[in-house]
């Protein structure tokens, strides 16, 4: 099956990006997806790649990172994502729990 | 006067006699019928266009007979009516292919509801009605009787005394039914012993009794692995246990046979722990075994299950705990599926489950455009009960917080069943859970239904739990405020997107919608290390080694 590449743009935080270069997590098993995020300074933007096999869902995609951008207050940042078939709902956790390791936290 | 005393009262009786003279005429006297005798006795006592109940249930099926009653010769026997619970195995499709039966009527059709979809479009099964267990029961008794019972049985005697042990399912309510309206009973047994441990059908009721070349094929459809439960599993669990189970304190319920209500059955002993809940939630089951109930069990949470059927694996577990599970003097259950769907119907306060699409309304389906799956057991425990008349406090805190019982009964107090939907907006595949239409209505359209195959009416539904929250719909006062609740907890998905912000703030301010932060649920805390038990070998420990399970579910 053809993989469908995506690009977004959000306005995020400026300064509220991760302390290290980059950060990787996640596992694209079946159902989930690995998101490599790296530091970027751009005035707050963060700018998102996706590598999914599932098309025609542009709009969730973008629905579901503009709620991750909002919600987690980040910015700075460059996120791939490499997606296999992972519900918004597991999206939305996997990329909450991305953030908090790459800031240092526990998850 | 004259005409009178020519009427006949016992046609159906004479009628019987005959067919068993005829059978006795090839076969000779006597119940026992060897397995090579079978088609020819089925030619003999089967006529055509008799309505035949081949006993196929949830999980016990009559599989030796319905291989049989595919051989019997067109010719002699066609036009049959077959009814019966459950269509899983492929002769039963192949009674239809090859010109035996013509018309089904049937409550549950899992593995075979693609063909069964085919062959009715097809135009070689014509399609009577699609039925919960205890209405397609009880029409055994007024308009769908059987004139011949094909039935399956662990052990008889030769008298033929049959015992059906802890799958018992719908044996008794077929074998009723049938005998007692003249009809004719053949049982498949998997041995002929000396003395049955227990007599679950007295022998007077049945006719003949066939020693399977092999046991009856039996469907473990209980048991769910925990290492497959994922984390929105575990959230939407927590949130049920929070705003939910603890909210209306609910002792009585049905579980549905999910993930999502397997996660539920593991936390208990861990997140209903720490919630303080034990004792006050969950003491009462209608319920098949299931294997992720075992923590449960073992931690004290669980008074008393009542079962449908049995499970494989389960058979020395169940039998070890006597004051847990319902186990006859012989010290096996005997799972008689019509007072489980009863105690189901009637005495529980709670069922929660999961499906496949929710409409707009609140309608949910588990059909699809080309599976007619049917609709089991579960619409018998997901709906209000109208015929229910005691008290417990759950079913009247759910019934006095009804933002419509005024506008229908006045003043009344009237409870309601909890009547609760697990559902994660999207599934595998992203196959929206919440949709505008659903496919049930592609189904009637296909299969010639007279109405949309509906598991649960919206009217009935009181709660939706999705990741994004949880929808108390019984509070709403009108249906527009019911379609603003299922839009508010339908997240990305066509009818979610519909929500409007401040119409969701609204209903979170009166307590209709509740998100995991409402409810004090962090969902981060939603891992897997939250379950009682994280594979089946977990479920064997816990047991105490009394679980065997069985061997697609051993993988160590």
């Amino acid at each position: 099956m053809a993989l469908v590449h995506l690009k977004f743009s959000f306005d995020g935080i400026p300064g509220a990006s991760i302390p290290r270069e980059w950060s990787h997590s996640g596992v694209v098993g079946s159902g989930d997806m690995e998101v490599l995020l790296t530091r970027r300074e751009q005035n707050g933007r963060v700018n998102v790649t996706v590598c999914t096999p599932v098309s025609g869902f542009d709009r969730v995609w973008e629905l579901v990172l503009r709620r991750f951008v909002a919600e987690s207050g980040c910015g700075d940042l460059e996120l791939e994502i490499n997606d296999n078939n992972a519900t918004p709902f597991v999206v939305g956790l996997r990329l909450r729990q991305a953030l908090l390791e790459a800031r240092g936290g526990e998850i | 006067m004259q005409e009178m005393s020519t009427q006949t009262w016992n046609a159906l009786r004479c009628d019987t006699a005959e067919r068993l003279n005829a059978a006795a005429e090839i076969l000779g006297d006597g119940k026992i019928v060897a397995a090579k005798d079978v088609t020819r006795l089925l030619e003999a006592v089967i006529h055509p266009g008799d309505k035949v109940n081949l006993e196929g249930n949830n999980q016990k099926q009559a599989d030796f007979l319905a291989e049989r009653l595919c051989r019997v010769n067109p010719k002699k026997v066609h036009g049959l009516h077959m009814v019966q619970s459950s269509i899983a195995l492929d002769s039963h499709i192949k009674l239809f292919e090859k010109g035996i039966a013509e018309k089904i009527d049937f409550s549950y059709a899992g593995p075979q509801a693609g063909k069964l979809a085919d062959a009715i479009q097809s135009g070689k099964v014509r399609l009577g009605d699609i039925h919960t267990y205890l209405e397609l029961f009880g029409r055994y008794f007024i308009d769908l009787i059987p004139r011949v019972a094909l039935v399956a049985a662990y052990q008889a005697d030769r008298d033929g005394n049959l015992y059906t042990g802890s799958n018992t399912e719908d044996t008794p309510v077929i074998v009723e039914a049938t005998k007692f309206k003249q009809g004719i009973v053949i049982a498949q047994v998997n041995e002929i012993v000396e003395r049955v441990p227990r007599v679950d059908i007295p022998a007077d009721w049945v006719d003949f009794v066939v020693p399977s070349p092999k046991p009856f094929y039996l469907e473990p459809l209980f048991t769910r692995d925990p290492a497959l439960i994922t984390e929105s599993q575990i959230l939407r669990a927590m949130m049920a246990l929070k705003g939910i189970y603890a909210e209306y304190g609910v002792q009585t319920v049905n579980h549905g046979i999910g993930f999502d209500t397997a996660a539920i059955e593991l936390l208990l002993p861990t997140y209903g722990e720490e919630l303080g809940l034990k004792g006050k939630i969950c003491s009462a089951f209608a319920l098949n075994p299931h294997p992720t109930l075992i923590p449960a069990i073992e931690s004290g949470w669980v008074k008393n299950i009542h079962c449908f059927g049995g499970e494989l694996g389960m058979e020395q577990y169940v039998r070890e705990r006597s004051d847990v599970f319902f186990i006859g003097p012989d010290g096996s259950p005997r799972s008689n599926r019509t007072y489980a769907q009863i105690a189901g119907h009637y005495a529980v306060d709670m069922f929660i489950g999961g499906t496949l699409q929710i409409d707009e309304d609140g309608n949910s389906s588990t059909a699809t455009a080309r599976r007619i799956a049917g609709f089991g057991g579960a619409p018998n425990m997901g709906c209000d009960p109208k015929g229910r008349r005691h008290a417990s406090p759950a079913w009247l805190q759910c019934g006095e917080e009804n933002g419509q019982r005024e506008a229908l009964v006045g003043r009344m107090p009237r409870g309601k069943r909890l009547v609760v939907q697990l559902q994660e907006t999207f599934r595998e595949k992203m196959a929206p859970g919440f949709v505008e239409r659903l496919d049930a209505w592609n189904l009637m359209e296909n299969a010639g239904l007279s109405i949309p195959p509906v598991m649960i009416y919206g009217d009935d539904l009181t709660h939706i739990v999705t990741e994004e929250g949880i929808a108390y719909l019984h509070r709403c006062r009108s249906i527009e405020e019911r379609r603003a609740a299922i839009r508010a907890v339908a997240g990305f998905t066509p009818v979610g997107l519909k929500a409007n912000p401040s119409e969701t703030r609204l209903l979170r301010d009166r307590g209709i919608v509740k998100t995991p932060r409402d409810l004090g649920i962090d969902p981060a805390r939603a891992s897997r290390g939250l379950l009682a038990a994280q594979n089946v070998r977990d479920l064997v420990r816990w047991s105490g080694g009394l679980y065997q399970p069985p061997g697609k579910f051993k993988n160590w």
